[in-house]
């Protein structure tokens, strides 16, 4: 007699076919990604048309917070000072973790200690080693690093005293940190790289610096692509190394976006110019990174 | 290791490769040993040095003796010790969250697959991709009124563990690994009737160890290094993290305490790298793996 199809019906099945189970073992990752990642993705939208100050109760406001982001003096040297920073970081932090790292993957009984020594920056907590660095670039002649450069005859220099030298000197310090991470990557990147192609290439005549140019390199193409977009991205989020060093000083030549959107929301208690300001910088993100995406892939290996 | 890099056994067993490239070696260690060693080896010997030699004589071997006494101050004077106790509090807590939520969620999308897995597959790698700053402040607002809760996490620990543990990241590590294993046993158990909790405990687990030791090491990492969100939710100094305890002290400590008491922030990790360090690196380049 077949079984009328009710709710309950529905249910016994459901629980008898492992329904129950199944939604038991999703609902941790649910309740986690539902309050602490979905809802605060969604809610970001509804609070950047909102005031908001945990005071009076929110209210409609329009594109306001937005023409209040605008119109802040702040958010021009903000934007410039982010940007200058992802540059920098690109100049000088890209190219090492690739050079390194191909270096690494031809090193046999060295390997384990050159790793060890890369992989040491990035235990060390940012904060810690924000104010290491920050006593390193101590301004008066007696700083570890104006030692250094006294050796040399030069100096002693500012550092983190001067407009100029202040975002430079937290970009060295920020490479520092993150040259490990990419390293790591690269070598277990290298790994798959057939050694056919090597083989082919000696036969052929060609040199050390041929084979990393017209192998090496080109195998790594994607990682090393989906790296820099990843790196440009997390860059344009910085926020602990300047907070840290420098607060954003000297002259506001530091401060970032990220710090802008702090300094709104946890300083003024202004969430809603805060969430405006998040919002404009992720839409800006989400469309370089996607334009990003469509350019590298139409430049195929040929 | 037998197979060829860029390199051949044979190019490296000429006279002059060789001289070059173990002069290459050598060079690019001792960079490195500077560079990257050298910061903390400086932080270790300033640790107990007295500020006047930190601040006049940076590359002098304790002009004015070895202070011990640098450490014993953070420690009490500077409570170092309640602030590491937190640390390591906030570590376990998100490890163990996180770890609960990657290997439940999953086993369930890569293994279950319940009619709602691709779903929630889709929304799970959309938090990857769409640029932490935007749910920073929003975040916020939620912990201080959880939706459907009311509750208030701000100066609890939950403000910390929760939001760590909606790591899409681990998710897909656990998930790819998962959806490797050989889909026979699983079958096979069924057959024996044994139910989903049973695959779990008896079966999935087990053969789950490389995963959890790699996502183990990744979420102990970042949770000893995180700095901006405890900032933000645990304003009472006695529940803050070393990394917030440093910051705030930094600015007022005399410089040999600051300097002792950053010592000590830095020597679990150290010490536990350096004891662990072929897990973390296999971990890192596991990472990348995922990535490329």
């Amino acid at each position: 007699m077949p079984r009328s199809d009710t709710l309950q019906g529905a249910m016994t099945r459901w629980v008898r076919h492992g329904g129950a189970g199944k939604l038991l073992f999703t609902t941790p990752l649910l309740i986690v990604f539902g309050l602490f990642a979905w809802w605060p993705i969604l809610r970001s939208l509804v609070l950047s048309f909102q005031r908001t100050n945990l005071v009076a109760d929110p209210a409609w406001v329009g594109l306001r917070n937005f023409s209040r982001v605008l119109a802040d003096p702040l958010l021009v040297t903000a934007a410039w000072n982010t940007a200058w920073f992802t540059l920098l970081a690109l100049v000088i932090g890209f190219p090492v973790p690739v050079l390194l790292a191909v270096f690494i993957g031809e090193l046999r009984r060295t390997r384990t200690i050159t790793s060890v020594l890369v992989y040491i920056p990035i235990i060390i907590p940012p904060v810690v080693a924000v104010l290491l660095w920050k006593q390193l670039y101590d301004p008066s002649e007696h700083g570890l690093l104006n030692t250094v450069a006294g050796w040399a005859g030069l100096g002693p220099f500012p550092w983190l005293q001067s407009a100029e030298t202040a975002m430079p000197s937290i970009v060295v310090q920020a490479t520092w940190a993150g040259f490990g991470t990419t390293t790591i990557i690269y070598v277990a990147a290298l790994m798959s790289v057939p050694p056919e192609l090597y083989e082919a290439a000696e036969l052929d005549g060609a040199g050390v610096l041929r084979r990393v140019w017209h192998i090496t390199l080109p195998q790594l193409r994607s990682v090393i692509l989906l790296m820099l977009i990843l790196q440009v991205i997390g860059t344009f989020q910085v926020f602990t190394e300047p907070y840290v060093m420098t607060g954003g000083g000297p002259d506001n030549s530091t401060i970032t976006l990220l710090m802008l959107i702090f300094k709104y929301a946890f300083v003024v208690g202004d969430f809603g110019k805060a969430t405006a300001l998040s919002l404009m910088l992720a839409v800006f993100l989400t469309a370089l990174s996607a334009v990003y995406l469509r350019a590298t892939r139409e430049w195929k290996p040929s | 290791m037998n197979e060829r890099g860029i390199l051949s056994t044979g190019e490296r067993r000429q006279p002059v490769t060789r001289v070059v490239f173990t002069g290459l070696i050598a060079a690019v260690l001792a960079c490195l040993a500077i560079v990257a060693a050298g910061p903390i080896l400086w932080l270790a010997k300033s640790a107990v040095s007295t500020s006047q030699d930190i601040l006049r004589d940076p590359f002098g071997w304790w002009p004015s003796g070895i202070r011990w006494g640098n450490l014993a101050e953070a420690w009490n004077g500077m409570d170092i010790g309640r602030a590491l106790a937190n640390t390591v509090y906030i570590a376990a807590g998100n490890w163990f969250f996180g770890l609960l939520v990657a290997l439940t969620g999953g086993y369930s999308l890569a293994i279950l697959r319940p009619r709602y897995a691709g779903a929630v597959s889709a929304a799970v790698m959309a938090t990857l991709f769409i640029p932490g700053v935007v749910s920073l402040v929003s975040l916020y607002l939620t912990v201080i009124d959880v939706p459907g809760l009311g509750a208030n996490l701000i100066n609890s620990y939950w403000a910390v563990w929760l939001p760590a543990a909606a790591h899409a990241f681990n998710v897909l590590l656990v998930k790819n690994f998962f959806a490797e294993l050989p889909k026979e046993v699983f079958e096979a158990a069924k057959v024996d009737g044994a139910n989903s909790f049973d695959v779990f405990w008896r079966i999935v687990l087990p053969m789950s160890r490389p995963i959890i030791a790699v996502v183990s090491l990744l979420t102990l990492v970042s949770a000893w290094k995180e700095f901006l969100w405890p900032l933000l939710v645990l304003p009472s100094p006695d529940l803050q993290p070393l990394s917030v305890v440093l910051y705030k002290i930094s600015a007022t400590a005399e410089t040999s305490t600051l300097i002792a008491a950053m010592f000590i922030a830095v020597i679990l990790p150290l010490v536990f790298f350096l004891l662990f360090q072929k897990q973390f690196l296999r971990s890192a380049g596991r990472a990348g793996a995922v990535k490329g």
